[in-house]
């Protein structure tokens, strides 16, 4: 379910048109078509579950389709045409491991080349600047595996953002974090896809930190999407429809509650024979 | 240069966790060793041969994963202990072979016959420069597999080559100080100098300094100790070799807990508490 003309798909920057992906006999997405322009801030918001990581993972070619294809600027994503930064939700570091942040973050540049070739000037310069975006300049020295929670986030998003990515995916950056956090997470992404001209693809369970700046919503559920704008989106028929069975989507002071009923899961049976769903 | 060798992948082999398998492949080594003196084929080809056959074996059965890992690792070395016992027992029992198992299993360097010389020092070389070839996938893929992945690292090639490097590492150190032993030389000066570096490449110069040092010490003792008994035996030199190893290890780790100790009471105590 999308709602996108089929000049605006062609226009695109990531295209992703009628992907299936199967996971040990399980279908975690089916018939998933939805694509992000140029500079856009989308949610991918489902729950735990959901097919979220997993549909993040098709993007970056870490994941088989069973069909469907996946372009990015209308050419299908290889190692070498891929123009994508990759923030995952966690990275287990060795507290002993002797790699500085710098050091780390230039991987995100030149980690995947052979040979002999040192590191250049330019990546260095570029190393800082993306430290002093995301307001991790004073930890260039420190060793990765030294990081608070918070501060390997920033160098992660430093990492993803080093090669001047054309599209940045960022899996839960939200999660564990409290309201407050989040939201200064939020603003310093917008801010720097702003500034640096880059779309950006987040996945959270909860889209309310999003809502100021997210242009798209793709909504996982019942491996199936749905995408749009918010409120082309979020409402309770186009939901009810994506899940199965009813919800209510609730506005209460500015936020968004999607309900279920009590003894509802949210889950990610699919239903083959269900409608398509269309949105008005 | 063997040393060098050994410490410098040995540096690698503990960042990725592989001490196991580095390990498993000097016993795979002995293995190829005894194989090798039974056909009375050169030590070289038995512990290079056996090496790289076992680092085949593992990648075959899957060391993407932890636990495929050390599945992996267990079920090769498993299998190289038992052909090294039939191979070793087969070279005991026949006339003739009197040391050749002190020789698997403890080296000596001075008995490495000089037309393997020229071998040793050209393939020490070729894995120097592999090495430094591939040295940014490798480190970015021990780091983070799965970032490595998303930024295109081709980890199946990368940890493939990478296990070749290793298994050449331990049949060239099975050499000069047996298969047994070769361990010490490949984990020991590379654990001393990641505890003691912040990068690296300062890792890896320490650790060649380290293994240079304790060769060229156990060399020395060895030398030396033929004078220390009226019985005028001299003693191995892997002995003192892994001695030496031993030492390093022991001197790096109190000076870096010392060092840790007086920089956190520098900070104060209320500091060091709220500290990140």
């Amino acid at each position: 379910m999308t709602n996108e003309t089929s000049s605006s798909i062609e226009s695109a920057l990531l295209n992703v048109g009628g992907v299936d992906v199967s996971i040990a006999g399980r279908v975690i997405l089916h018939d998933v078509n939805f694509s992000i322009n140029g500079g856009e801030f989308t949610g991918l918001i489902g729950s735990n579950g959901a097919g979220k990581t997993t549909l993040l993972r098709v993007i970056l070619g870490l994941q088989a389709i069973s069909k469907g294809t996946v372009t990015m600027h209308g050419h299908e994503i290889t190692s070498t045409n891929r123009s994508i930064g990759y923030v995952p939700q966690k990275v287990l570091f060795d507290p002993d491991m002797p790699v500085r942040v710098r050091d780390f973050v230039a991987m995100g540049v030149d980690g995947h080349r052979y040979g002999i070739a040192r590191r250049s000037r330019a990546t260095n310069d570029t190393v800082e600047e993306m430290l002093t975006a995301v307001e991790a300049d004073t930890l260039a020295n420190r060793r990765v595996g030294a990081l608070s929670g918070g501060e390997q986030q920033r160098v992660l998003m430093a990492h993803a953002l080093v090669s001047r990515p054309d599209l940045l995916l960022l899996d839960e950056p939200l999660a564990n974090l409290d309201p407050r956090s989040a939201y200064e997470i939020v603003r310093l992404l917008h801010t720097i896809a702003t500034r640096q001209r880059v779309a950006i693809l987040l996945s959270a369970h909860d889209m309310n930190p999003l809502l100021p700046v997210m242009d798209r919503v793709v909504y996982v559920a019942n491996a199936k999407v749905a995408s749009g704008t918010t409120e082309q989106v979020v409402r309770t028929e186009v939901l009810s429809a994506l899940y199965g069975h009813h919800v209510d989507v609730v506005q209460v002071h500015g936020r968004i509650l999607v309900v279920g009923d009590e003894d509802d899961e949210v889950n990610t049976r699919f239903v083959p024979d269900h409608p398509p769903l269309v949105v008005e | 240069m063997v040393s060098v060798v050994s410490a410098i992948v040995g540096v690698f082999t503990v960042l990725r966790s592989q001490s196991f398998a580095g390990h498993a492949l000097t016993d795979v080594a002995m293995a190829g060793g005894a194989g090798a003196s039974l056909a009375a084929v050169a030590p070289l080809v038995g512990f290079l041969g056996g090496g790289i056959l076992g680092a085949g074996a593992m990648e075959a059965i899957g060391m993407q994963r932890v636990k495929d890992r050390d599945i992996a690792t267990g079920v090769v070395l498993g299998a190289a202990t038992g052909l090294a016992a039939l191979f070793l027992y087969l070279v005991a029992s026949s006339s003739g072979a009197t040391g050749s198992t002190q020789l698997v299993l403890f080296g000596s360097v001075f008995t490495v016959e000089a037309s393997t010389l020229p071998y040793v020092a050209v393939l020490s070389v070729l894995v120097l420069l592999a090495l430094y070839l591939i040295r940014r996938p490798l480190l970015f893929s021990s780091l983070s597999t799965e970032l490595a992945a998303a930024r295109g690292v081709r980890l199946r090639v990368v940890g493939s080559a990478f296990m070749v490097m290793l298994a050449t590492a331990v049949g060239l150190s099975s050499i000069v100080i047996g298969s047994i032993l070769s361990t010490a030389l490949l984990i020991g000066p590379a654990a001393s100098a990641l505890k003691a570096s912040r990068s690296i490449a300062r890792a890896s110069w320490l650790a060649a300094l380290f293994g240079v040092a304790a060769t060229w010490l156990g060399i020395t003792c060895a030398y030396d100790s033929y004078y220390w008994f009226p019985s005028r035996r001299g003693l191995p030199v892997s002995f003192f070799v892994v001695m030496v190893v031993v030492v390093e290890f022991t001197v790096v780790t109190v000076a870096v807990a010392l060092r840790t100790r007086r920089a956190a009471s520098a900070s104060g105590p209320w500091r060091a508490v709220g500290g990140s």
